[in-house]
Parts: C-alpha cells; sequence; structure tokens
C-alpha cells in the first residue's frame, strides 16, 4: 500500500506541470476512479481543506490522502513520492545551466522569458481580485502599498488579515457594519 | 552557517505559504532576495521560469533551485526542498486528523476569507516589483508581457506561453 501511494503520487509529480489546478483531475482519476481510496464527495471535501493549508496544495492533497490510506508512512510516502522528480530533474536543470548562463542563446531565451513570467503572475492575481467585495479590494490595494513601498514583511500582512477575520467574527452580527469595520480595521495597524 | 539559515528561511516560506505557488514567491522574493540577499531578482525571476516549465508544484521547485544556488551543492537543495514541505506536511496532517471538528468552524473561514485580499495584494506587489529595468529594458519586453498576459488569460497553457516567450528572445535578442 505505502509503495503505491509512493508510485502513484510519483506518477502525479512527474506528469504534471504548472499550477495546481491542473493537478486536480489527475489526482482524482488516480485516487478516487483507479485506486478507490476516497468517494468522490469526501475526497473533494478534504480537498477544499487542503487548499486552505499553507503550502502548495498538490502537497497537501498528497499528505491528506496518504493519511487516509496509510497513516504517517503513507503520509510521507506520498509526499516524497510527490517531490521527488522534479527534485532530481530540477537538481540537473541548476547544476547544468549555471555552467551555460554566459551562453547567448540562453541569455536570449531569459530575455524574452522574464516580462512572460510578470504576466504569469499577473494573471491569477487579476482573477483573484474578481472574487472580492469592495472593502476587501480596498485592503488589498492597501497591503500592495505597504508591501511595495514601504517593504513591511509579507508575513506580517497575512497575520493582520488572519486576525481581521476572527475580530469580524465578533462584529459580524450588524451585516450593515461590515463593510466599515472592514476599511477600518485596516486603515489603523498600518502606521 | 548559511544552512542553518536556509532552513529557517525555508521553513518560515512554508509556514506562511497560505494560497500556494504565486504567494509563495512573494514570500521567497522577500526573504531570499530583499533580507538575506543570497541571489538577485534576475535570478529569482529565472528561477521561477524554470520552475514553471519543469513539473511539480512551482514553491517546491524553486525551493530546490534556490537551495542549489545558494550553497552549491545538492545538500543544500535537499535542505531548502525538506524545509520548504515540512510546515504544509504538519499542517495538513493535523488538518486531517481534526478534519471533523475544523470543517465548519467560523473562525477559520472568517481568518482564512479575509487573509484572501492579503494574498491577492501580496502577489500584485511582486508582480509590481519584477517590472524592474532587467525585465522591462525596452518596448519589445513590454509587448512580450502584454501578450503573454492575454494568452494566459485566455487560459493557453503557461508552459505554451513560456516557451514562446524563450524563442521570441533568442529571435530577437
Amino acid at each position: 500500500m505505502i509503495w503505491q501511494l509512493f508510485w502513484t503520487f510519483f506518477k502525479i509529480g512527474a506528469f504534471t506541470f504548472g499550477s495546481g489546478y491542473a493537478m486536480i483531475s489527475l489526482i482524482e482519476r488516480e485516487v478516487v476512479d483507479h485506486h478507490r481510496w476516497f468517494e468522490r464527495e469526501e475526497f473533494f471535501d478534504q480537498f477544499t481543506l487542503a487548499q486552505s493549508a499553507p503550502g502548495p496544495f498538490s502537497l497537501n492533497t498528497a499528505v491528506f490522502v496518504g493519511y487516509r490510506v496509510g497513516g504517517w508512512w503513507g503520509a510521507l510516502a506520498a509526499v516524497i513520492g510527490l517531490v521527488l522528480p522534479s527534485f532530481v530533474i530540477i537538481l540537473m536543470i541548476a547544476m547544468y545551466l549555471t555552467g551555460f548562463r554566459d551562453n547567448e542563446v540562453v541569455n536570449a531565451a531569459f530575455k524574452g522569458i522574464r516580462p512572460c513570467v510578470v504576466a504569469l503572475i499577473a494573471v491569477p492575481c487579476v482573477r483573484m481580485i474578481q472574487k472580492l467585495n469592495v472593502p476587501q479590494i480596498l485592503l488589498a490595494v492597501a497591503a500592495v502599498a505597504v508591501i511595495a513601498l514601504l517593504g513591511v514583511s509579507p508575513v506580517l500582512l497575512l497575520m493582520l488579515g488572519a486576525l481581521l477575520g476572527v475580530v469580524l467574527v465578533f462584529v459580524e452580527k450588524p451585516a450593515s457594519g461590515k463593510e466599515d469595520t472592514g476599511g477600518d480595521t485596516d486603515k489603523s495597524p498600518r502606521p | 552557517m548559511i544552512y542553518l539559515q536556509l532552513f529557517l528561511s525555508y521553513l518560515k516560506i512554508g509556514f506562511f505559504g497560505f494560497g500556494g505557488g504565486y504567494p509563495m514567491i512573494t514570500l521567497i522574493h522577500n526573504e531570499i532576495v530583499l533580507q538575506r540577499g543570497w541571489i538577485s531578482q534576475a535570478q529569482l525571476t529565472d528561477i521561477i521560469a524554470v520552475s514553471q516549465m519543469t513539473p511539480g508544484p512551482i514553491a517546491i521547485n524553486c525551493a530546490t533551485y534556490v537551495g542549489y544556488t545558494v550553497t552549491g551543492n545538492v545538500w543544500g537543495s535537499l535542505l531548502a526542498t525538506t524545509a520548504c514541505c515540512l510546515p504544509p506536511l504538519t499542517i495538513m496532517l493535523l488538518i486531517t486528523i481534526f478534519y471533523k471538528k475544523i470543517r465548519n468552524n467560523r473562525f477559520m473561514t472568517s481568518a482564512l476569507a479575509w487573509m484572501r485580499p492579503m494574498l491577492v495584494g501580496l502577489i500584485a506587489a511582486t508582480a509590481l516589483l519584477f517590472m524592474n529595468r532587467e525585465t522591462f529594458f525596452d518596448w519589445t519586453s513590454m509587448v512580450i508581457a502584454g501578450v503573454c498576459f492575454v494568452a494566459v488569460w485566455k487560459k493557453v497553457n503557461p508552459i505554451w506561453t513560456l516557451i514562446a516567450a524563450a524563442v521570441t528572445g533568442i529571435l530577437i535578442y
């Protein structure tokens, strides 16, 4: 069973490129349809939780599937399986590419790639903005300002956001007051 | 000593890596480039591109690459990758074990909901910080960024977009 977990996630790690979202269908097929380790509904329930935990969510998925199927060792086997293929590939590239850093073709390629990376970062950001309400957007703008201009640690902002969320549960009773609280609490911790 | 610092830095990145890949890039940028100064912004941009083009989670690929670049050997890679995975692994195990209790917890739901705007801010700040002279050195690079944005927005596979950008770079520069 442990070996099966390792192998399943090894395949997932080796053949899924880019964002974790690309992995969903592959993981679903392996875990629900092929091995029948989970009922589909239960799988997606857990999956939602995996998305809210820190870390890449393919990793979190590997943990919960691994744990449910094979306990502690199952979780470990699934994680190692997931990480191993890309670890080896990246290591090869890191070793190999450093030697070719001065190569003109490689250099030109990276000149073209860099602006593309900016676009890759910008797209999920704009997509996420569409899901926010007005006070949340204002908060996001404030966050951009303090990170980019004042150099405030992103970690601090994440903690403030979480704190704000917890505080809002207490003041949420008057539904109309919610928006105002969101704006006010955002300004006070800034200086 | 650098190994300990690398380990601690990546523990922190892993622990606060809410939202996965792209927000984690912001954390990596803040920790590795701005605070520690181990690699340059341009180096990180290249590393992100490579991490995106290779299989596996982008943040972990990034850890493997940064670990090697900073220490110059395999152990640095292994250390950074392990440190990056350790906090999510632990937290996710706890979540799985206490699954039923936290599933509909109001505090957790609300905390996570209000972390989301922060995450958006984080990613936007990173995108802005990456728009510097090294990246946008002439008008063609801006065109490349614009075209790539539209392509990815229209759900073109990011890997193909990156490969197209690389080919464009080779042809132009």
